[in-house]
């Protein structure tokens, strides 16, 4: 069976379902888990290679890090515009360690998520992300943060 | 609806309020901002905290008005926060090959120094 | 005396959320490239799709909960589309 190959994704589709209509009726079930099979089906060609958690742990310490990082620059932002100032933007190259696809990806949607930061682009060669940076004092310093909260973890969690 | 205290009503109701100023903030950026990867920055505010702030106040207030879990504005948000990364990458990118094409002076790098820029 | 003010504070938040799609649409008149207008086009939709859900908490009803899905996924195939479209003027290679 290829589709119990990826139990996470087809469980979470049928809680996808029951979240829309709204109910846990044992028919809904069903046919939410129908609608999953079939989509599943439908996606398999183009999902990415697996990713292997290794770290628990470390995955809950990433979302509350993430959490506290958007609501923090949120506020961020905010005072900026508030205030009136010019911003001081840049482009920021980091380095990366972190090689896998799917932490790319996450890591990608964590920057971009997070207001204040955005992935520009990303050089595989060198493992090399642009990142462009709405406002900061000290290019190095926000490299190393960066470095420090999400991309450490991401590497822990994945490799 | 009457089923919601007052005290609970208020206070639901000045979450809501804050995340539309939060929202609407952002996008004076948008308005204000000289560069536009400088503007790419104003909506993640709406997306995350203002997003976040108004649809967890409507669960809120959904699930005590009808008296079981309301858990559409969860969902909402849940696509909200997947989606909006992945578009503004997309448009950076975007942008990005489109000014670089045009020898702008303001993006770094052009591609012929960078090999392997894919992503 | 509550409920007025509690109805005065949505009427608050709905007067932000309309005037963040006024900004939204005054970079999408003014541009000046054609990212700037996807960008702001972006965020139209989602200050409406706020907005929605803000006009459903005072009605009562869960369909503009369905109408704000429907948009979200109409703005995130639309942006995707139009940003594919700016970098190499096509959608589909």
């Amino acid at each position: 069976m290829i589709l119990l190959s990826r139990p996470i994704i087809w469980l979470s589709l049928i809680v996808l379902w029951l979240l829309l209509n709204g109910s846990v009726a044992p028919g809904q079930i069903i046919l939410g888990m129908i609608v999953a099979t079939f989509a599943c089906w439908a996606a398999l060609p183009v999902v990415p290679g697996k990713a292997r958690v290794r770290n628990i742990g470390t995955v809950a310490a990433l979302v509350l890090a993430v959490l506290v990082d958007v609501v923090k620059s949120n506020i961020a932002v905010l005072r900026l515009i508030l205030s009136g100032r010019t911003a001081r933007s840049a482009f920021v190259d980091i380095p990366l360690e972190l090689t896998d696809e799917n932490g790319l990806a996450v890591l990608a949607c964590i920057v971009t998520a997070t207001p204040g930061s955005a992935w520009v682009q990303h050089n595989s060669t060198r493992n090399v992300v642009t990142i462009h940076v709405l406002d900061t004092a000290d290019v190095d310093a926000w490299a190393a943060e960066f470095r420090q909260t999400y991309e450490r973890r991401l590497v822990e969690i994945l490799q | 609806m009457s089923a919601v205290p007052e005290w609970l009503q208020l206070v639901i109701a000045l979450v809501v309020l804050t995340g539309a100023i939060v929202t609407f903030i952002g996008t004076v950026g948008l308005v204000r901002w000289a560069s536009f990867y400088q503007r790419i920055h104003a909506p993640t505010l709406g997306s995350s905290l203002g997003a976040a702030l108004i649809l967890l106040a409507s669960s809120l207030y959904s699930s005590f008005a009808l008296g079981r879990p309301v858990l559409h504005e969860v969902l909402v948000l849940f696509f909200i926060l997947v989606t909006t990364p992945v578009t503004l990458t997309l448009l950076a990118r975007a942008a990005l090959y489109r000014d670089r094409s045009e020898g702008s002076a303001e993006v770094p790098l052009p591609p012929e120094t960078e090999p392997g820029t894919d992503r | 005396m509550m409920a007025s003010v509690i109805d005065w504070i949505y009427l608050a938040a709905q007067l932000f959320l309309g005037f963040a799609m006024l900004a939204g649409c005054w970079r999408l008149f003014r541009g000046p490239r054609a990212q700037d207008r996807i960008l702001a086009l972006d965020s139209v939709y989602l200050s409406a799709m706020l907005l929605l859900v803000t006009f459903g908490m005072r009605s009562g009803t869960l369909i503009y909960f369905e109408i704000a899905l429907v948009l979200g996924a109409l703005s995130f195939v639309s942006t995707l589309a139009l940003a594919k479209f700016v970098m190499r003027g096509e959608v589909i290679e």
